[in-house]
């Protein structure tokens, strides 16, 4: 059979799919002998010692089979009070609460849980590349929101009212955001629930950087009135535990919701895995020193680079959030691919072009700050020394162009 | 201990202008900061973490436990500060517990040291006994791990 008979046999919707535009860059990164990252999208801590550690017993005790289908009693009660403390906000444990394979996981259920086809999806762009091709494989229809640098790369309650039509079914809501770093603080998402306020739209909040927020702390669009009623909080361990291999998040929602994702769960997954779950525990019981001591050496990063860009000429919207930030690159030129690819070929620094992450990214880079400082310095100077390189270039364009000019007159 | 003598504990040879931005303080408030704590003697001096065998596999570094006889006026101090005036010694410290001084000791080979022990330290005459451990191993130094870098496992690009 050749592709086009396969192609018949398969979803189209599968067949569409587009492979993530990061995929493309990481080809090119990896023939780059020698290349140092700021690529990245996890932390560079290990998972602290003591969650380890908790793991290693369970399986010494041999803890090892399956959970219940929503996650162990014991973790999703710990997740209640954690979500009870940070945003102020209860989900019983019971029925309310889902521990999933990653925040990913929590996210592809809540789309099908939510989705049909033919309806309209409001995803805020720039974010995370998993939204929209969720949303086209069950036939919905992703409409993208466009966050601009001049709202911080907030989403506002004119740019939200202006894409909701009687199709809409859902907004994706994905603050602190990857790749931008911007938060959403409690008046904005006021607003936004003031649009939202006698619709039938859903929210799916994904919070995954929620402790990471440095100015203030993180407030969630379910604190607001009347929104848990109709929201999917989404976080997990990830990123603020620095657990990205153990594969483990959770999902908050009214029971009305989450028996239905409850059930796709069971069908596709069963249950998270047994060993992560036992790590979890002592995760939110035993960790907040770790959290906040990893936070702080994030911020720190985070105006180290922030300032380092501002001062090679490539703007930079000062992040509230995540571990990224998003510079200008417009001021060069070149398109966010054209950078990347030079930058890579040149210098030898990976960093992911902005249209990754959905259109409105174009002219922008994502630069993590999961890394050391040592690494951090060095990719910065790297990147000066690319930048002297392209103004070199374009003087000597100049130059060439003005001869060209006295030749003809 | 404040995030300034972390960072600067930490090392990573950050200029003044750096940690002024990573702390958010002006470059004239750490230069300050950093004066004050050295004239207060919080900062002792500024050091680079060698991995001494990686410099030459034959290095050697001992730790020496001393019984010592305290004297009777100055107690330790008299004999601590003689024995770490030897440029071999690493560092001297007054313990608690089953003997009196810990010295650590840097060689070039183990017959450097162990002449060192016999003819300088076990020579003094406030020492009663000594007992010489050779270390085998260094795996964390200045809170630096030094065994084997772990090396960065994550993918070069990710979402």
């Amino acid at each position: 059979m050749n592709k086009e008979d396969y192609e018949r046999l398969l979803n189209p919707h599968a067949v569409e799919m587009k492979p993530s535009g990061i995929r493309k860059f990481f080809d090119i990164a990896q023939q780059v002998d020698g290349v140092i990252s700021l690529g990245v999208g996890e932390p560079d801590f290990k998972t602290p010692w003591k969650i380890r550690q908790t793991a290693i017993e369970s399986l010494q005790k041999g803890h090892t089979c399956y959970t219940a289908n929503a996650g162990m009693a014991e973790l999703r009660q710990e997740i209640s009070i954690y979500l009870k403390n940070t945003v102020h906000t209860y989900y019983h444990p019971n029925n309310e609460i889902l521990v999933t394979v990653g925040g990913s996981e929590a996210i592809d259920l809540a789309v099908r849980a939510i989705v049909s086809a033919g309806d309209e999806v409001l995803i805020v762009e720039p974010s995370f590349v998993c939204y929209s091709p969720i949303v086209s494989m069950m036939g919905g229809i992703p409409v993208p929101i466009e966050t601009k640098v001049e709202d911080e790369f907030r989403v506002t309650a004119n740019e939200l009212r202006d894409k909701i039509t009687d199709r809409t079914k859902l907004l994706i809501l994905p603050f602190p955001n990857n790749p931008t770093g911007a938060i959403m603080r409690r008046e904005d998402l006021q607003e936004i629930a003031d649009v939202l306020k006698g619709t039938d739209i859903s929210v799916i909040s994904d919070e995954i950087y929620s402790e990471l927020t440095y100015s203030g702390s993180h407030c969630s669009i379910v604190e607001i009135d009347n929104m848990r009623e109709r929201t999917v909080l989404i976080n997990g361990f990830s990123k603020s535990f620095a657990m990205t291999g153990w594969r483990l998040g959770f999902a908050a929602a009214p029971k009305e919701i989450m028996q239905h994702m409850l059930k796709l769960h069971q069908y596709s997954i069963m249950s998270s895995p047994t060993t992560s779950q036992y790590a979890a525990i002592t995760a939110l019981r035993d960790c907040t020193a770790d959290i906040k001591k990893m936070k702080s050496e994030y911020n720190m990063r985070r105006r180290l680079v922030v300032d380092g860009f501002n001062k090679l000429g490539l703007t930079c919207f000062t992040p509230q959030g995540a571990f990224y930030v998003f510079p200008s690159i417009k001021s060069t030129g070149l398109t966010s691919d054209e950078f990347c690819e030079r930058l890579v070929y040149s210098k030898k620094v990976a960093v992911v072009p902005g249209n990754a992450f959905g259109a409105s990214g174009e002219g922008y880079i994502r630069v993590s700050y999961a890394y050391s400082v040592t690494h951090l310095k060095e990719a910065l100077k790297r990147i000066g020394e690319f930048l002297e390189e392209l103004k070199l270039e374009k003087g000597a364009q100049n130059e060439t162009d003005e001869d060209s000019c006295k030749c003809k007159a | 201990m404040d995030s300034l003598l972390k960072l600067l504990k930490e090392g990573g040879r950050l200029s003044n202008a750096e940690l002024a931005v990573m702390l958010e303080k002006s470059e004239k408030e750490i230069e300050d900061q950093i004066e004050r704590y050295e004239q207060a003697g919080i900062i002792k001096g500024y050091t680079a973490i060698i991995d001494e065998t990686a410099v030459d596999p034959n290095y050697v570094t001992a730790l020496i436990e001393l019984k010592v006889t305290p004297q009777s006026r100055s107690g330790y101090d008299e004999i601590a500060g003689e024995i770490a005036n030897y440029d071999e010694v690493e560092s001297v410290k007054l313990m608690s517990g089953a003997y009196d001084i810990l010295v650590s000791v840097i060689g070039s080979n183990i017959h450097e040291i162990s002449q060192f022990v016999s003819d300088k330290l076990a020579a003094i005459d406030a020492v009663t006994s000594t007992a010489t451990h050779f270390q085998l191993k260094s795996y964390k130094q200045n809170g630096v791990l030094i065994c084997d870098e772990e090396s960065d496992e994550r993918g070069m690009i990710s979402p």
